[in-house]
């Protein structure tokens, strides 16, 4: 009798490491499929990578030619654009771009900031509601319709105030100070946001002012944040074509006050690609590898600024 | 200094700080109000001189100058620069290309950045290129798309050529906004699945999806309105063809494409209005739409 239960129990014992193997396998067996999906899925999310290093390789590919025959300091030091006398100088759009994009930052900048602490800190409730898809909207709209409303609107007002056209330097820093605000909003009042409670308790308790708490303890505190959101603007700024187009003029040149035409690299590129060829058009590409490289060190000083922030 | 001469100064010094915070918060004011007001201006002015030019004629007519005749009409081709149902068709034409490519792709990326990977260097290297690609400007992508799909795969200005590099474009936005939605699946909805004993792939495929289809269609619906006024980008790969499309490698002019045409060349400016109030009331029910699904969804779960 005991040796009967002593074998069953062996034999069952037997069974049961069969069974873990089965169901071992079954589950290997399973796994494939879940590992395949998984593989696709990571080349999905590594289009991402190569998106980024196709276009960087094809822009420089087609950019850099007409950079060495140019000539790189005759190319970004020269002030005289004439592709039909072979003479390709982009100075003057790179200093219109750099005006243009500092210009928007600092109306937009100060308007945005402002606004964003208005959002954080002081907005009763009812105007939050419309404050917030309003400026979402602001977001939204797309940068042909700022071009156009800036040029049927801006334009003429400025040409009434000044004269000259209203197509000016002016023009370009107001419509793009309008289109970068939702991006430094946004940013700028998340930073804020994110500021811990008890510094602000702690400064009232002192006896400062909710404005004065604001300005000395808030905005020093977010102040990373707010960095970010105007370089991130300002890199709006930079790369902005269709509005910019509508109305700066497109003239080449330096411009001597904010009435002056001009022409920003991107405006350059939109501009004459329908019927540039040869050495013009690879002359618009390589104004493109500028453009480009310039959008590259502000997202790399992004980057850093926002990794600072990440370890404060 | 007798107490008197203290008291003074301490309440000069207070109202001098009491007038300080309200110029400041005057000047706060202010810029609010400057916010609000140029986006009020921007769509009323637009709107006010847009919508007396609409007509159904103007909407619903295409070059032929007839008036819409089911669909047999549509592919018209006579340039009176009438109508501007062709130039709406062709958006539609591009943003549904331009979304079937994209949105698998951002989606599935999403998933495995928020579901799969572990930390480490190679996810960072997608994150980062990632935001790269959302800081690239449009002027650029509509570069590359020339270089590449126009020119070196001979695509010539055409729908698919325009459609690829925008799918590039809205890529970071589909991707962003499905890793925020699916951050908003609640992990115990994970635990539950995996401990019932489903595997991770039925987890995500049969859970987690799912729940997470508002945020997703936010997403898509997002990288809608970004399609439908982008310009810089579709200009130099769309390219500006006058017609309805017939295919994929026709040229076709969007909505957006054609206001900055009347408004560069100066051709007629109360076509231009109009086109502009119509992409502008596109834009407004796109961010409607997502603002009513998102809160809904935030809703849901929080």
């Amino acid at each position: 009798m005991e040796e009967k239960t002593a074998m069953t129990y062996k034999l069952k014992s037997k069974t049961k490491i069969i069974d873990d193997e089965y169901i071992i396998n079954k589950k290997e067996n399973k796994k494939i499929p879940e590992k395949i999906i998984e593989a696709i899925l990571f080349g999905c999310a590594a289009i991402s990578v190569l998106s980024v290093a196709v276009i960087t390789i094809f822009i420089f590919y087609r950019g850099v030619p007409a950079i060495i025959e140019i000539g790189l300091f005759d190319f970004i030091l020269e002030k005289t654009w004439r592709p039909l006398n072979g003479e390709f100088g982009i100075l003057a759009m790179i200093i219109a771009s750099i005006i243009g994009s500092f210009g928007a930052i600092a109306i937009g900048g100060l308007i945005g900031i402002f606004t964003s602490v208005f959002l954080a800190e002081i907005a009763p409730k009812f105007l939050l509601v419309i404050f917030k898809p309003a400026i979402e909207l602001l977001a939204g709209i797309p940068s042909v319709v700022y071009g156009f409303f800036a040029l049927v609107v801006i334009v003429p007002i400025i040409d009434d105030l000044f004269g000259g056209g209203g197509n000016s330097l002016l023009a370009v820093i107001i419509v793009l100070a309008v289109m970068i605000l939702p991006t430094i909003i946004n940013i700028s009042e998340v930073s804020i946001k994110a500021v811990p409670r008890e510094y602000k308790e702690g400064s009232l308790a002192l006896g400062a002012s909710h404005i004065e708490t604001i300005f000395k303890v808030i905005l020093p505190a977010a102040k990373s944040g707010i960095l970010a959101s105007v370089v991130l603007g300002f890199g709006r700024a930079v790369g902005e074509t269709m509005a910019v187009i509508l109305v700066c003029g497109n003239t080449v040149q330096i411009p001597n006050s904010i009435f002056d035409r001009v022409r920003t690299m991107t405006a350059n590129i939109a501009l004459e690609m329908s019927y540039a060829h040869g050495l013009h058009q690879e002359a618009l590409f390589a104004t493109g590898v500028i453009l480009f490289t310039f959008i590259m060190l502000i997202n790399l000083a992004l980057n850093l600024i926002v990794r600072r922030v990440g370890e404060v | 200094m007798t107490d008197e001469t203290i008291e003074k100064s301490a309440k000069k010094n207070i109202s001098n700080r009491k007038l300080k915070d309200r110029i400041v918060l005057g000047f706060i004011w202010f810029c609010s109000f400057i916010t609000i007001a140029s986006l009020i201006w921007l769509i009323a002015y637009i709107v006010y001189k847009g919508f007396p030019e609409l007509s159904l004629d103007y909407i619903f007519n295409n070059n032929s100058g007839k008036k819409l005749q089911i669909f047999s009409t549509i592919f018209g081709s006579n340039n009176e620069q009438k109508g501007i149902f062709q130039f709406i068709l062709n958006t539609i034409y591009i943003v549904i290309l331009s979304i079937t490519i994209s949105a698998p792709i951002g989606i599935s990326a999403a998933v495995y950045l928020i579901e799969y990977s572990k930390p480490g260097p190679v996810v960072n290297v997608i994150r980062f290129t990632t935001e790269t690609l959302a800081g690239i400007p449009s002027i650029i992508y509509g570069l590359f798309g020339f270089i590449v799909f126009v020119t070196m795969l001979h695509m010539k200005f055409s729908v698919m050529a325009g459609s690829l590099t925008l799918s590039i474009m809205v890529l970071p936005t589909i991707i962003r906004a499905t890793e925020e939605a699916l951050k908003c699946v609640p992990d115990s909805f994970r635990e539950g699945s995996l401990a019932l004993g489903a595997t991770k792939l039925i987890t995500i495929v049969k859970l987690i999806l799912p729940s997470a289809i508002p945020g997703i269609i936010t997403a898509v619906i997002l990288s809608i309105g970004r399609i439908v006024g982008e310009t810089a980008a579709v200009y130099f790969t769309a390219g500006y063809g006058l017609n309805a499309v017939d295919g994929v490698f026709d040229s076709a002019r969007t909505l957006s494409v054609h206001l900055f045409y009347m408004a560069k060349e100066g051709l007629s400016i109360e076509q231009s209005y109009a086109t502009g109030s119509v992409l502008l009331v596109i834009i407004i029910v796109i961010n409607f739409t997502t603002n009513i699904i998102s809160k809904k969804f935030t809703k849901k779960y929080t």
